[in-house]
């Protein structure tokens, strides 16, 4: 398990060995939604905000 | 020698469920490729390595990224899940209104506006409560319920002053006394996969605003009412949300084309994924088929 660092709060986050890039993790600290954009150095950064087209 | 079919799979995050669908075609061994659609664009006259694709998956959240990418694979004669014809019906409330009305498929009663004026005028005759939703937009978004005449000023007013122009199609829906629960059933083809009941407190019962999940079973009824549904707005890989109405049983209120099943798969057991890889895999055995004739 590795760790990246929220670039909000700058808590740590680990992320799962099962975790790939492009995922969204929510910071347990503040809540915000990252988006997994590395692993080897693992880094997130925040998600792009919801617009108003998006849905399912 | 049978061949293998390379498949693209357009996507926006990587949700559960994108994570399900490539996890299914790798144990397929199918040869795919991640099509992040920040990073695409699409050169009209030189379609080049998109022509490699014997299907397309879409799975994108924006619904104009993925319905404009549906219409230039479709250009260029690349068969997608699903068509941009479906996407077109099914990404727009109104159009997915007037799709089920023409194939006589029951649902809320609706009225569509295009004025303050006009929308006030409908609720009116409408009687209250109505509940109003953005033509385009899902997970249970600016939904409002409208109680009274004031409210309904209030939130029109907001929607015209404040809103794109899409939030001056007003879409006026019945409000219907859900009992604490919705169904969503999840169609592949000519099949209903599962149904699971969403269950809430609050009268928007998505799963994306905190409805929990409990099995459904697929009665006869819930069959035959979504694969009809399915059938109104053009068929492929269909998420179906139900109402059940006190008097008028149950009534289909929107198709999602690019449904989630976080909650559905776990629930009914069901590999929802890998079914939408097979039924991707067979539009392009159909294409190769059609191309070799």
């Amino acid at each position: 398990m590795s760790q990246a660092t929220c670039p909000e709060c700058a808590a740590e986050i680990a992320l799962q060995a099962s975790t790939e890039i492009g995922e969204i993790l929510v910071c347990p600290d503040c809540g915000i939604d990252l988006e997994v954009i590395s692993l080897e150095p693992p880094m997130v950064e925040p998600a792009p905000m919801e617009q108003e087209d998006w849905g399912e | 020698m049978r061949r293998r079919y390379r498949i693209g799979v357009l996507y926006s995050r990587l949700r559960v469920e994108e994570k399900w669908i490539f996890a299914a075609l790798e144990r397929r061994g199918v040869d795919y490729e991640r099509l992040d659609d920040r990073e695409v664009h699409f050169d009209l006259s030189r379609p080049g390595d998109w022509l490699t694709f014997d299907a397309v998956l879409e799975r994108s959240i924006s619904y104009y990224s993925g319905l404009y990418a549906l219409r230039t694979l479709e250009g260029w004669g690349i068969p997608t899940v699903n068509t941009a014809r479906v996407a077109e019906i099914c990404g727009d409330k109104w159009n997915t209104s007037v799709a089920l009305e023409r194939a006589g498929v029951p649902q809320p009663r609706v009225r569509l506006a295009f004025s303050v004026e006009a929308a006030l005028q409908a609720m009116e005759e409408m009687g209250y409560p109505v509940v109003i939703k953005p033509v385009i937009g899902s997970w249970g978004r600016l939904l409002a319920k409208v109680n009274d005449r004031e409210a309904a000023e209030a939130i029109l007013e907001h929607k015209a002053t404040l809103g794109s122009a899409q939030h001056s199609m007003f879409y006026i829906q019945e409000y219907i006394p859900k009992p604490g629960r919705d169904i969503r059933a999840i169609v592949v083809g000519d099949r209903v996969l599962a149904a699971i009941y969403r269950n809430a407190e609050h009268w928007i019962t998505n799963t994306a605003r905190g409805g929990q999940g409990t099995l459904c079973p697929v009665t006869p009824e819930i069959e035959d009412l979504c694969l009809r549904a399915a059938q109104a707005v053009g068929g492929g890989v269909l998420g179906i949300d139900l109402v059940e109405h006190p008097e008028r049983g149950l009534l289909v209120n929107e198709v999602n084309h690019t449904t989630e099943f976080h909650t559905v798969q776990p629930l009914s057991g069901v590999d929802v994924a890998d079914e939408i890889v097979a039924y991707t895999l067979e539009v392009a055995r159909q294409r190769v088929m059609e191309q070799s004739l």
